[in-house]
C-alpha cells in the first residue's frame, strides 16, 4: 500500500476540518450528540473522497476519479435533509426561524462538506508531492491542512448585523392600543394587561443600516424574521404558547430603511438585548447590493 | 388565508355586525376580560379598534 500514508493523513485532515467547522453555540444546531455523529461521518466520507482522488489520478484510474466526483455530488442531498429537518421542527419553535434562515443553514451544511473535501484533497496533494521528505511530510501536511481550514472558514464567515448597521436602544410608546417606535407602528395590543407587561418589561431597538446596500439587505423579510428568532433564542422571550401579543416584532421604517425591534424579553437586560441583535448573522440569501447596478448608483 | 377574525367584542350594538361571533360587554373591564378569555382559548391576539370594539385575530 504505497499510498497508505497519504490516504490516512488526508482523510484525517478532511475529518478534522469538518470537526473544527462544527460549532456548538446558542443555536444548538446541529444537535449534540446525534447531529454531530451524522455530520462527522459525512465529513469522514468527504475526507475520503478528497483523499482517494489523488492516488486514483496518479494510478491513471480515471473511471475511479469520475465515480468519486459523482459521489461528491451526493452531498447535495445534505442540504435537502437539513431543510426537511428544520422545516419539520419549525412548528415547535415559539418564534419561527423562517424559510430564508432555514435555507441559509442548509446551504452552510452542504458547503462545509465540500470544504472538508478541499482540505483532504490539498493534504493528499501535498503528501504526494513530498514523498521523499520522510517524517517532515507529516508536519508539512498538518500545516497545509490547518492553514487551508482556517482560511476557508474565515472566507466562509458571513457578516453580522453589527457589520452592516448600528444598533441602538430606543423608546417606545403607546398611542391608544398601538405600540409605536419612533414613527413606526409596531402592532396593536388590545388588552390593557398586555400593554402593562410591555410598559414594564418591553425592550425596543433601532437598527440603522450603514448604506444603501445594507438598507436593501435589511429590507428582506427573511432577515427580519431571522433577527426576531435569533434574538429570542439568545436572550429568551416572555411568552407562552398562544400569547401572540408578545411575539417579537421587527418592522421597517420605509422612509429611512431602518428596522425597529420590539420584544418582551424574559429578563429585561438592555445590554444583552443589543448584543444579541448585533450578533445575528446576515443571511446569505438576504444580501442585496444595489450599489453595483447603474440604477442603484443613480438613486444613491 | 393566514389571518382571520375569530370574534368581535363590543359594548355598543350599533358598531358591530356581520359574520364573526359577537360578544357584548356592559363596560370596559368586562370587554377586556371577555377578549382575554377568548384570545387565550384560541391562542390569538386581541386588537383594539379604538371605538370600544376589540377583535380577536388569529395570525
Amino acid at each position: 500500500m504505497k499510498y497508505l500514508f497519504t490516504l490516512i493523513i488526508a482523510i484525517l485532515g478532511g475529518f478534522l476540518a469538518r470537526l473544527y467547522m462544527l460549532r456548538r453555540d446558542y443555536r444548538q444546531y446541529p444537535s449534540y450528540p446525534q447531529g454531530w455523529a451524522i455530520h462527522l461521518f459525512l465529513g469522514f466520507i468527504g475526507g475520503s473522497i478528497g483523499a482517494i482522488i489523488v492516488p486514483a489520478l496518479l494510478e491513471g484510474e480515471y473511471s475511479a476519479v469520475s465515480f468519486l466526483l459523482l459521489a461528491a455530488s451526493q452531498f447535495r442531498e445534505v442540504r435537502n435533509v437539513e431543510r426537511q429537518t428544520l422545516s419539520a421542527m419549525e412548528s415547535t419553535e415559539m418564534v419561527k426561524r423562517g424559510t430564508a434562515y432555514i435555507e441559509g443553514i442548509a446551504r452552510v451544511f452542504e458547503a462545509r462538506n465540500y470544504l472538508a473535501i478541499w482540505v483532504a484533497l490539498s493534504v493528499a496533494v501535498t503528501s504526494e508531492l513530498l514523498v521523499g521528505l520522510g517524517w517532515w511530510r507529516t508536519a508539512v501536511c498538518g500545516v497545509v491542512g490547518v492553514l487551508l481550514t482556517v482560511v476557508l472558514v474565515r472566507l466562509m464567515q458571513g457578516d453580522k448585523i453589527s457589520d452592516i448597521a448600528t444598533v441602538e436602544l430606543t423608546d417606545f410608546r403607546f398611542e391608544g392600543a398601538l405600540v409605536v417606535v419612533g414613527e413606526t407602528v409596531m402592532m396593536n395590543v388590545g388588552l390593557p394587561d398586555a400593554r402593562k407587561v410591555y410598559e414594564e418589561r418591553g425592550l425596543a431597538a433601532i437598527i440603522r443600516p450603514n448604506g444603501p446596500n445594507a438598507k436593501a439587505t435589511l429590507a428582506n423579510l427573511g432577515q427580519m424574521q431571522a433577527i426576531a428568532h435569533d434574538v429570542s433564542s439568545m436572550i429568551g422571550v416572555y411568552m407562552d404558547v398562544g400569547e401572540q401579543e408578545f411575539i417579537p416584532m421587527v418592522r421597517r421604517n420605509p422612509s429611512v430603511g431602518s428596522l425597529h425591534v420590539l420584544m418582551v424579553a424574559s429578563e429585561k437586560d438592555e445590554a444583552a438585548f443589543l448584543e444579541a441583535i448585533r450578533r445575528v448573522p446576515v443571511l446569505e440569501g438576504a444580501i442585496r447590493k444595489p450599489l453595483t447596478s447603474a440604477a442603484g448608483k443613480l438613486v444613491d | 388565508m393566514d389571518k382571520q377574525i375569530l370574534a368581535v367584542c363590543a359594548m355598543d350594538k350599533t358598531k358591530v355586525g356581520g359574520g364573526a361571533p359577537i360578544f357584548y360587554a356592559a363596560d370596559q373591564d368586562e370587554l377586556s376580560e371577555i377578549a382575554m378569555m377568548i384570545s387565550r382559548v384560541f391562542g390569538a391576539a386581541v386588537h383594539d379598534l379604538h371605538n370600544g370594539v376589540l377583535i380577536i385575530v388569529k395570525h
